[in-house]
């Protein structure tokens, strides 16, 4: 960002001259964080910077190409008296797009109404991938310049905006506190000086409000784009003033979604809508054996499939291009392939789950695997206690299963590249095409449309590099490919199977003195498997036991697995000691207030204690993730030899919600895909490859099967957390525990649809 | 050559009839709003209304529609305004990722039009075919009752 712009009028603040840490970083030492400048037209641009500018001559040619080049310019304030807030995210369901831009418009005191989003470009220059991927692997230190300008968070940012990355529920926490609320607060302290200075009169007088400048006294009044053109000229503040919580007019208001408008007429453009002159369409077949390749294509049968002008042969897949998908699908069931799949067709999901047993058998055996969290001393304290409690608990690996299959665009011709699709990771789409069709980055242009759900699939950009393969195929020819249902399904980056071992312990009354947990395979957060109880002898540990499954990135992460395994595990030793859950798990947080208020909010959301129908149970669950804590209450019963989900009361801390209405969305969202998932959802693996297909065999939810969602926001004031995934981790244990309450059945083993209830639960 | 009528217009295609009316409606006349899930008639992202009646376009052939009026999320709307069915989409914000809502609004308008006061079994029944696979069920349930409710009034 940085040195934003533009036609000669930028000007830049100086941050602290302090030495970086790094010589190659040294002309970050004196560079602006803040610029402002006014772009051809009249449009004021205000950005924040994260990295050193550019030289003039180079970014006036960008500037002069368009706005394409405008990266690093989080707001703009048009003649038309429109402010643009341009966010270095992706839509994808989350609302990111407008809460970002409502964090912006509000230190800006711009009018909603006249609100509009842009989602920045992918541009290497201006995001510098280079540097982000330094600071993540960890062989750059942070500028001391920045870090006190921008409250330390340099790293943060530089994860989350540098390289452009949407996930882990980080853009609000990252973008949205460092730049769009710092850009909007240094634009309209601009705006202020601007008008002082032409009505001659103190900016202490001026009351900025809905986009308008008005000097009470002297009641004249004006939009902010009349000052516009004399802001761009000032030097920008080096460090804003930030409203405080009661000034926030915007923030905190349920402020309706700019992009959903479009989402109801058919006008969104997502990334299998792409159009352009020419196109033509592919569809793939991947090995389905993970790791296998063609040994063998017959495509005289395809090749004879009216509309079919090509077969493609990718070594580890094959495309079939034609005039349109339907043609191409046809062409590709026509096509006889022989694969080679390097033994591992002989992998099944038994053996999978067994070599996972067989490793954690090991470990107990030797005591070994990698401790992550240890307290007290947990063998004393489990040889010591009144009671030992052992469980074991499994889940399968799963599908993201977002509505849009993958698909991508790429229009590959003379030393130039378009990209169309939709992405996580926008700047890995386009250094990895890049590479793939031997262009430099800069020749390759990423149009990120709107995500038709992602979840963490869209992080892997495995369906943006098969389509530029193919389009390197037929250069000149703009290519989409498109996944079937089924493709997308059977080969897609899987949230792991994981099993997980626990064996606690007792107090004679009933406390809980030891917590030993020993699972496979670990990924991210650290933290997942960590607990916010006080039990006094923990040990956290895991053992490593690889499988050729590809693993991916499914709604938060290892949390999903991990707080099915706690939160389950935790009330198996409530119900060994007989108490009450809710008041077992309270009591183990005297020392985490935030937990224990969240789980008080939910507790008195759902009335705890009330008589429930009969044959309904109720069960409780606490899980803090991304910064944020929630608790849910589930009442399901069994009928019919079914699971009925009637109600979940949810209560959640994001520490402040910036807009109520989409967390609580957020929540409603991450419930029912916890709840598809704690339900059904199940990938198995059967002859090395992945046995479901469609959503007849990997189910989702159903709107008849839709329980009552109650969200209860608590506004802690903690730091931002995040709101798109915390949603999701509390379900599954919540309903594995109402599920026990009702039956006095313990479900382990995930998904639900697994269990057989028996002839008990038959009516 | 089939010729079919789309959202008012009459259309002529050249088209193997066995080809779906979704890849007609995408590819051919650009209708984009109707969106590809699964290919089998199993999440309801690409439906559309046939004469009226709310079909999943992925399994419907063109020959099918040959003659007949197809309705899709363009044509919702019967003037440059909102179909009571969006204006409570967007009154409710129900989308998120949006991709399954084209398909949403046609099930719910076909519902709403031979049934303007819907239970929530009535609901469950014209709806339980279309996924969303980011859980807006809720507010989907709550538009349809809020646009049952406007139609009444007018």
């Amino acid at each position: 960002m940085s040195e934003t712009t533009t036609s000669g009028a930028a000007a830049s603040a100086t941050a602290a001259s302090e030495p970086v840490a790094k010589k190659r970083l040294g002309k970050w030492s004196r560079r602006g964080l803040i610029t402002a400048g006014l772009l051809a037209g009249g449009t004021l641009v205000v950005g924040v910077g994260i990295r050193p500018g550019h030289r003039a001559p180079r970014l006036r040619s960008l500037v002069a190409e368009g706005e394409e080049a405008l990266l690093n310019v989080w707001l703009k304030i048009a003649p038309d008296n429109r402010v643009t807030a341009i966010v270095p995210h992706a839509e994808m369901g989350q609302g990111v797009h407008s809460t970002l831009a409502q964090m912006l418009a509000d230190e800006l005191d711009a009018d909603w109404n006249l609100v509009d989003v842009q989602e920045a470009p992918a541009h290497e220059e201006y995001a510098n991938y280079a540097l982000g991927k330094g600071f993540l692997l960890g062989d750059v230190d942070i500028p001391r310049a920045l870090v006190g300008t921008v409250d330390g968070a340099f790293l943060k940012l530089s994860q989350a905006m540098s390289l452009q990355i949407t996930g882990g529920s980080t853009s609000v926490r990252t973008s949205g506190r460092f730049a769009m609320r710092v850009a909007g607060a240094a634009g309209r302290e601009m705006l202020a000086s601007a008008a002082a200075a032409a009505w001659q009169v103190p900016s202490a007088e001026l009351v900025l409000q809905d986009s308008h400048i008005a000097h009470p006294p002297s009641k004249r009044r004006a939009t902010y784009a009349e000052f516009a053109a004399a802001a761009a000229e000032l030097t920008p503040p080096a460090k804003p003033r930030l409203k405080t919580p009661d000034e926030f007019r915007l923030m905190g208001t349920p402020a309706p979604r700019l992009d959903i408008p479009a989402k109801v007429d058919g006008s969104a453009v997502f990334g299998i809508d792409a159009s352009v002159d020419g196109l033509k369409v592919a569809t793939t077949r991947r090995c389905p054996v993970f790791g296998g390749t063609v040994a063998s294509v017959d495509d005289e049968r395809a090749l004879q499939v009216p509309g079919v002008l090509k077969v493609v042969n990718l070594e580890d897949a094959v495309a079939v291009v034609a005039d349109g998908y339907w043609q191409a699908r046809k062409g590709l069931d026509a096509l006889t392939v022989e694969w080679a799949m390097n033994g591992l067709e002989d992998i099944d999901q038994a053996r999978i789950f067994g070599q996972f047993s067989a490793a954690l058998d090991l470990a107990d055996a030797e005591g070994d695997g990698n401790t992550e969290a240890e307290a007290g001393d947990v063998e004393a304290a489990l040889a010591g206690a009144a009671r030992q409690l052992d469980a074991e608990y499994r889940v399968p690996y799963l599908a993201h299963a977002s509505m849009e299959p993958m698909n991508c665009t790429v229009w590959l011709r003379d030393g130039a590249c378009d990209v169309w699709t939709g992405t996580q990771n926008p700047l890995g789409v386009r250094a990895g095409v890049a590479d793939i069709i031997a262009l430099d980055a800069e020749q390759v242009n990423v149009h990120n449309l709107y995500l038709g759900g992602a979840f963490g699939r869209r992080f892997v950009d495995d369906y943006a590099m098969q389509a530029a393969r193919v389009a390197k195929a037929m250069p000149g020819t703009p290519i989409k490919v498109i996944w079937s249902r089924e493709e997308d399904t059977r080969q897609d980056h899987y949230r792991p199977a994981v099993t997980s071992r626990f064996r606690g312990a007792l107090d004679a009354e009933g406390n809980p003195v030891a917590w030993r947990n020993v699972y496979v395979d670990k990924h991210e957060p650290a933290e997942a498997p960590l607990i916010p109880y006080a039990i006094p002898n923990r040990l956290v540990r895991h053992v490593s036991s690889p499988t050729h499954v590809p693993f991916g990135v499914w709604r938060s992460v290892d949390h999903s697995q991990h707080a099915f395994f706690t939160e389950s595990f935790i009330d198996e030793l409530a119900i060994a000691a007989e108490q009450d859950p809710y008041q077992y798990r309270r009591r183990l947080l005297a020392d985490s207030p935030r937990h224990r208020k969240v789980l008080d909010a939910a507790a008195q959301a759902a009335d705890w204690g009330a008589p429930k129908p009969a044959g309904t149970g109720r069960g409780i669950a606490l899980h803090e993730s991304f910064g944020s804590v929630v608790a849910q209450v589930v009442d399901a019963r069994v009928q019919a030899g079914k699971v009925r989900v009637e109600r979940v009361c949810c209560a959640v801390d994001v520490g402040f919600a910036i807009n109520p209405d989409g967390v609580v969305a957020q929540m409603e969202s991450g419930i029912v895909y916890g709840l598809s998932a704690a339900l059904y959802g199940e990938i198995g693996i059967e002859r090395g490859r992945v046995k479901q297909s469609n959503f007849h065999d990997y189910r989702m939810l159903r709107i008849d099967e839709m329980p009552v969602v109650d969200t209860v926001i608590v506004n802690s004031g903690a730091p931002l957390g995040g709101a798109g995934e915390p949603g999701t981790p509390p379900l599954a244990p919540a309903l594995a525990n109402a599920l026990y309450d009702a039956t006095g059945e313990r479900i382990r083993v995930l998904p639900v649809s697994r269990h057989d209830w028996g002839a008990k639960f038959e009516t | 050559m089939i010729d079919l009528e789309v959202n008012g217009a009459a259309q002529r295609v050249d088209a193997e009839p066995d080809m779906p009316l979704l890849w007609v409606l995408r590819e051919r006349l650009g209708l984009t709003g109707t969106k590809f899930g699964c290919g089998i008639a199993q999440c309801g992202a690409c439906t559309v209304h046939l004469d009226g009646v709310a079909v999943r376009s992925c399994v419907t052939p063109i020959a099918a529609a040959a003659g007949r009026s197809v309705t899709t999320i363009e044509g919702l709307a019967e003037d440059a305004g909102r179909h009571p069915v969006q204006q409570a989409w967007i009154d409710c914000q129900v989308p998120q990722c949006g991709y399954c809502q084209s398909g949403q609004i046609m099930s719910a308008a076909a519902l709403l039009a031979s049934n303007a006061a819907p239970t929530d079994a009535d609901i469950d029944a014209a709806m339980r075919g279309n996924i969303c696979r980011c859980g807006a069920y809720s507010r989907i349930r709550r538009a349809i009752k809020q646009a049952g409710e406007a139609r009444n009034n007018v």
